[in-house]
C-alpha cells in the first residue's frame, strides 16, 4: 500500500467491513442507521402459569439483524429471568446465563457481535420506565415483542405516535409469525430504489431543443454513412430521427397505440443493414428493442399527482417538513413543463465513446438546468414562507429530483388491532380477506392475525387480573370466550360475513398456534427476526419502501401475505 | 422432568402434537422426537452460520459443514459467528467450535475444503442436505451428485435437497427431492447470468465506468504483469487495476470509477445483509425441520422471496423438465444460428441461461466436435472451432456436453434458426 499515491490508498476499513451492505444503501443509508438507537420491549410479565414471559427469540434476532449492520446503539427491556428452555431456543443466552436478567446476558452477548454498537438493558416493566419522560425520546425505533397486554401496549404506542417514534409489533409463536407497523401520519420516502428499468425516462416524444439539436446533427446523413459508423449511431438517435420521418408521413404525430408503434417498430427494424457478417447492425436491434418500452408520451403516475394534491402539499408552513416544500417545487415545476424533472440517466448502448459522452452530457446537463430551477423554487418558498431552519441543502433537492418520479408517502396507520374500538374498515378488510377463499383462491393468511389476536386478549385477560395468574396461557375456556368474543366482532357490521370456509380456516390456525402453547420455535423467531430487522433498516434509512401495515409468515406453508388493516 | 426436556421445551410442544396441516397418519411425541436428533445433516455454503445455528437449536445433534473459505472483514456484517480476531481463520471451523460451545448437545463436524472434494459415499451418510451456497456451479454439481447418487431400490439413496440463495433484498429457498421433483438445473433459466460486456465494447469503445474497469482488469493486466497471477482479494492489485481504469476513463471522458465499484466488479461482488440472509436460512432450516419430524408439510417446491417494497414472497411448484439435462431422459433444446462457427457457439454457452457452461468440451454420436483434454485432442479437434455449425451437425442433432465443473454430460438437441 505504501507505494500508492493516498488518493489511491482504499477504502477505510469500516468500509471493509460494511461493503456489501454500503452497495444497497450507501453512506447516507448508513450514517442514519449509525445515528439510530432502537428499543425492544422484549417481555411484559408472566403469560399466565408456568411461564416467565414471552420468549424474546424473535426480538432478539432482529437486534441481531441490526447490530451486524452497525445501528448506533439498542435497549432492551425485558424483566424475564433466564430459564432452561430459554437456552434451548435463544442463541444470545449461554450457560451461564441461566437464572440471571435476560435483559442484561441477551444485551451482553448481542454486543459482542459489534464493537461499534452501544448496548443497554433493564429489567424494569416498560411501563414503569414511561414514568421517565425522557426515556422513549432517545430512541428512533421501538420494537415490541408481542402477546402484550394492552395496559402497556397502549401507552407505549400512543406516547411513540406522539414523539413521531415509529413501532414494529411483533408475534412469532410455533410455525406462524406476524407483525405490524405505526408509522407516522405521513410517512415520505425519496430514495424507493425502484427496479432500474422502470426508471428509464429518454422523453424521446418530447425532447428539449439541444437533444433535438444533436439528434438532427448526428443521424442527418445517416444513409450515407460508412457502415462501421451506421452500425455505432446511439439507438436513442435512431428512434427520434425515425420519429421525424413517420411524423412526417402520419400528419405530425407520433404513434401512439399499440398497432402504430409495431408498425413503428417494423418501420425501425427495416432501416437496418443487414448486408454484412452479421445480417443486421447491434444499434438497431436496440432500437426496436426500445420501442414499445420508450414511445411513451410522458405521464405522472397516480402516486404522485396524489402526494401533489396531498394537504401537506398543497399548504406549506414555515414548519413543513424539507419533503414538503421540496414536493410543491417540484409541483410548480411540474404545472409549468408537464414533465417532472429529468432523471438525466442514460442506460448503455452501443455507440462510440465520444457520442454517448456526449448524448449523456445533453441529459447531464438539462437534469443539472431541471435541478437548478427546482433549487430557485425552493429558495422561493422558504423566503416566503419564512423558514426557521437552514436552507435545504442542494444536494437533497438533487437526489429528490432525480427520484421524483417514484417518491412515496406511507399513510401510517395505528398497530392493528380486533376489539370493540376497531374501525369499521379494518373489520371490512378482513372479512373482505376471509371470502377469497369462495373465489377459488388459496386460503387467506388473515386468519393467522385474527388467531394471534386471540391470542392477545387471552394473554390479557391472564395479565390484567390477579386472580387469574394461574391459568395457563393455553386454558381452554379463555380460549372459546375470547375466540367467540372476536368473530362476533368480525360480524358486528355483517352477520353473513363469516362463511363455513373463513370459520374453518380461523379454526386451523388456532390450533395450530396453540399448538406451541405460545413457544417460539428457532427457525421461525430467525425468520420473523430477519423480516423485521429489514423493515426497522428500511424505516431508520428511509429508502426502499417499508411495510404498510401487517405481514403475516406462515411457516407451515411456507408463505406470507401482507394487508393494510 | 429431565433437563434436555425443559431445554427443548418450545420445540417438543409443538412436535407432540397434531396440527391443522400435518399428516393424518402421522405420529408425534417420541419417535418423532427421537428421529430428529439421530438425522445426520450436511451443510455448507455462505448462509452456513445462520443454517448451523437453526439447525442446532432445531433439535439435530449430528451435523458436517464444508466450507473452503476463510473468514475476510467484508463477512462480519452479517455472518455473526466471527469477530476481527477470527479474520483469516477458516469459516467451518470457527463456526462449528462457535456453535458446538454455545449450543448443548450438538456436534458439528467441520471440513476445510470444497464440497466437489467429497464423493457419493461421504455423501450418502446423511439423511438431508443443505446448501446456501453462493455459486451456481457448486449448485449444480451437488444436485448432480445427489441425483446421480439415487437408486431405484434403495430409498435411502434418495436425499433430500434444500437450497437457499440471497442477493440484496431478495431471495430464495427451495425443496429437491432428487429424481422426484423439479431440480436445480430444470430451473437454471430462472437464474440467468448477467450478460457479459461485448470483448470489443471493453477493448475499443468504453462508454461506463464499468467498462474501464473491465479493460484494466482483462487487458491491461495481462499486457503489463502477465506474470503476476492476479488476485482479487490483494489489495496492490486492486489498486493498480482501479488506477489503470481511471486513467483510462479519462482518456475517454468518463466518469464514476471508484474503489468500491471497482472491487465490485472485479469479484463479481453481491450485496449481502444480515437480514435477507436470516430469512433465507430460516426458510430452509424450517423445510429441514418439517422433513426430518414431517410435523408440517414441506414446501413444494420453490419460495421466491423479494423484500425491497414490504415483504413479498411467492411460493410455487416448479416444474419438473422431461428435458432437463441431470434429471430428464431427453436432450434440452437449443437454438442455434447454423451459420456461427462452432468457436462462438462454444463461447456462447458459458453466457446463455440454459447452459451457464464455462469450458465445454462437445461431441455427438457420430464424432468429437472439440475436446479441451488431453492436449494431443484439443489439438486435433482445434481446426473445429472455425468450423460453421452447419458443417459439423445435422438440424436437430444431439451434442453431449461436458465440462470439467460437473460430473456429469449435459445433452442438448441443436435446432437450427
Amino acid at each position: 500500500m505504501d507505494t500508492f499515491p493516498a488518493t489511491l490508498a482504499g477504502p477505510t476499513s469500516k468500509e471493509r467491513k460494511y461493503d456489501r451492505q454500503l452497495r444497497l444503501w450507501a453512506a447516507s443509508g448508513q450514517q442514519a442507521l449509525e445515528e439510530a438507537r432502537v428499543l425492544l420491549v422484549n417481555s411484559d410479565g408472566p403469560l399466565g402459569s408456568s411461564s416467565t414471559g414471552v420468549p424474546g427469540v424473535a426480538g432478539v434476532e432482529t437486534l441481531k439483524n441490526l447490530v451486524l449492520p452497525g445501528i448506533g446503539g439498542f435497549t432492551i427491556v425485558d424483566p424475564a429471568t433466564v430459564t432452561e428452555a430459554d437456552l434451548g431456543v435463544n442463541f444470545f443466552l449461554e450457560e451461564e446465563s441461566l437464572g440471571k436478567p435476560r435483559a442484561d446476558e441477551t444485551c451482553r452477548l448481542l454486543r459482542e457481535l459489534n464493537p461499534d454498537v452501544q448496548g443497554y438493558s433493564y429489567s424494569t416493566p416498560i411501563t414503569e420506565l414511561l414514568h421517565d419522560q425522557s426515556f422513549l425520546p432517545q430512541h428512533k425505533l421501538i420494537i415490541i415483542s408481542g402477546p402484550t397486554k394492552r395496559t402497556s401496549l397502549d401507552p407505549l404506542c400512543r406516547k411513540a405516535q406522539d414523539l413521531g417514534i415509529p413501532v414494529l409489533y411483533l408475534h412469532s409463536v410455533g410455525f406462524y409469525a406476524t407483525f405490524s407497523s405505526q408509522l407516522a401520519a405521513e410517512f415520505p420516502i425519496v430514495e424507493t430504489h425502484p427496479d432500474p428499468e422502470s426508471t428509464q425516462d429518454l422523453r424521446l416524444l418530447n425532447p428539449w431543443p439541444e437533444l433535438i439539436d444533436v439528434a438532427a446533427a448526428m443521424t442527418s446523413n445517416l444513409d450515407t454513412m460508412d457502415d462501421h459508423q451506421h452500425g455505432h449511431v446511439p439507438y436513442i438517435l435512431l428512434l427520434l430521427h425515425f420519429l421525424d420521418e413517420w411524423k412526417q408521413s402520419h400528419e405530425g404525430n407520433a404513434p401512439s397505440n399499440y398497432k402504430e408503434k409495431t408498425e413503428f417498430r417494423e418501420f425501425v427494424r427495416s432501416k437496418a443493414r443487414t448486408n454484412n457478417a452479421e445480417g443486421g447492425e447491434e444499434n438497431f436491434d436496440e432500437a426496436v428493442a426500445a420501442v414499445l418500452k420508450t414511445i411513451s408520451p410522458f405521464s405522472l403516475r397516480s402516486t404522485i399527482r396524489e402526494i401533489f394534491e396531498m394537504e401537506q402539499c398543497q399548504n406549506l408552513s414555515a414548519e413543513s417538513p424539507n419533503f414538503w416544500v421540496i414536493a410543491s417545487a417540484i409541483n410548480t415545476f411540474y404545472s409549468a413543463h408537464g414533465v417532472l424533472p429529468l432523471p438525466g440517466t442514460l442506460p448503455d448502448m452501443k455507440a462510440q465513446s465520444a457520442d454517448y459522452v456526449s448524448l449523456q452530457s445533453i441529459y447531464k446537463n438539462k437534469a443539472r438546468s431541471d435541478v437548478e430551477e427546482v433549487v430557485s423554487t425552493v429558495r422561493q418558498l422558504e423566503s416566503q414562507l419564512n423558514r426557521p431552519t437552514t436552507a435545504i441543502p442542494e444536494s437533497e433537492i438533487e437526489v429528490f429530483c432525480k427520484n421524483a418520479a417514484h417518491i412515496k408517502v406511507v399513510r401510517g396507520r395505528d398497530i392493528p388491532q380486533i376489539n370493540s374500538d376497531s374501525d369499521t374498515e379494518t373489520l371490512k378488510s378482513i372479512r373482505s380477506q376471509l371470502s377469497l377463499s369462495q373465489l377459488g383462491l388459496p386460503d387467506s393468511l388473515v386468519s393467522i392475525f385474527i388467531a394471534t389476536q386471540i391470542l392477545d386478549a387471552v394473554v390479557d385477560e391472564i395479565q390484567s387480573t390477579p386472580q387469574n395468574t394461574t391459568l395457563s396461557v393455553d386454558d381452554e375456556g379463555l380460549w372459546k370466550s375470547h375466540t367467540e368474543r372476536i368473530l362476533a366482532l368480525l360480524q358486528r357490521d355483517d352477520i353473513t360475513a363469516l362463511d363455513q370456509n373463513a370459520r374453518e380456516s380461523i379454526e386451523n390456525a388456532i390450533q395450530e398456534l396453540r399448538r406451541a402453547e405460545c413457544g417460539e420455535l428457532h427457525n421461525m423467531a430467525s425468520l420473523a427476526g430477519g423480516l423485521v430487522a429489514q423493515e426497522a433498516l428500511k424505516v431508520l434509512t428511509r429508502q426502499y419502501v417499508p411495510l404498510d401495515n401487517i405481514c403475516v409468515f406462515d411457516g407451515a406453508r411456507s408463505r406470507s401475505e401482507m394487508y393494510r388493516l | 422432568m429431565s433437563l434436555t426436556l425443559q431445554y427443548r421445551k418450545h420445540l417438543y410442544k409443538v412436535l407432540s402434537k397434531p396440527g391443522p396441516y400435518s399428516d393424518e397418519d402421522w405420529v408425534p411425541g417420541q419417535d418423532t422426537i427421537d428421529s430428529l436428533e439421530s438425522s445426520k445433516i450436511f451443510g455448507a455454503g455462505g448462509l452456513g452460520c445462520e443454517i448451523l445455528k437453526n439447525l442446532a437449536l432445531s433439535g439435530f445433534k449430528d451435523i458436517h459443514v464444508i466450507d473452503m473459505d476463510t473468514i475476510d472483514i467484508s463477512n462480519l456484517n452479517r455472518q455473526f459467528l466471527f469477530r476481527q480476531a477470527d479474520i483469516g481463520k477458516p469459516k467451518a471451523e470457527v463456526a462449528a467450535a462457535f456453535v458446538e460451545k454455545r449450543v448443548k448437545g450438538v456436534k458439528i463436524t467441520p471440513f476445510v475444503g470444497k464440497i466437489q472434494d467429497k464423493d457419493e459415499d461421504y455423501y450418502l451418510q446423511f439423511k438431508i442436505i443443505i446448501c446456501g451456497l453462493d455459486s451456481i456451479e457448486a449448485r449444480r454439481w451437488i444436485n448432480s451428485t445427489l441425483i446421480g447418487m439415487v437408486d431405484p431400490e434403495n430409498p435411502e439413496s434418495l436425499k433430500p435437497l434444500v437450497d437457499g440463495g440471497t442477493e440484496g433484498f431478495k431471495g430464495q429457498a427451495r425443496v429437491i427431492l432428487p429424481t422426484l421433483s423439479s431440480c436445480i438445473e430444470c430451473q437454471l433459466d430462472m437464474h440467468a447470468p448477467r450478460p457479459a460486456v461485448p470483448l470489443c465494447t471493453i477493448a475499443t469503445i468504453p462508454r461506463q465506468p464499468q467498462h474501464c474497469i473491465e479493460w484494466a482488469h482483462q487487458i491491461a493486466w495481462q499486457e503489463k504483469r502477465k506474470d503476476d497471477a492476479f488476485d482479487s482479494d490483494d489489495m496492490e492489485h486492486i489498486s493498480w487495476v482501479y488506477s489503470a481504469a481511471l486513467e483510462r476513463a479519462q482518456q475517454f471522458s468518463i466518469h464514476g470509477v471508484t474503489f468500491q465499484m471497482t472491487q465490485g466488479v472485479v469479484k463479481n461482488i453481491i450485496p449481502a445483509i444480515a437480514s435477507t440472509n436470516a430469512v433465507i436460512a430460516a426458510s430452509t432450516t424450517s423445510e429441514v425441520l418439517k422433513i426430518a419430524t414431517s410435523c408440517n408439510p414441506y414446501l413444494e417446491n420453490y419460495m421466491m422471496y423479494a423484500g425491497e417494497e414490504g415483504v413479498y414472497t411467492y411460493t410455487f411448484e416448479a416444474e419438473k423438465k422431461p428435458d432437463c439435462p441431470v434429471c430428464g431422459n431427453l436432450a434440452r433444446k437449443m437454438t442455434v444460428d447454423p451459420n456461427e462457427t462452432l468457436e462462438d457457439f462454444i463461447d456462447s454457452l458459458g453466457e446463455r441461461a440454459e447452459a451457464q457452461l464455462k469450458k465445454p468440451s462437445l461431441r455427438t454420436e457420430r464424432k468429437t466436435l472439440y475436446q479441451r483434454f488431453p492436449p494431443q485432442l484439443e489439438e486435433h479437434t482445434r481446426p473445429n472451432l472455425k468450423l460453421k455449425l452447419n458443417e459439423l451437425v445435422d438440424d436437430g442433432e444431439e451434442v453431449a456436453v461436458s465440462d470439467p465443473a460437473f460430473t456429469i454430460d449435459f445433452r442438448y438437441r441443436l435446432n437450427f434458426k
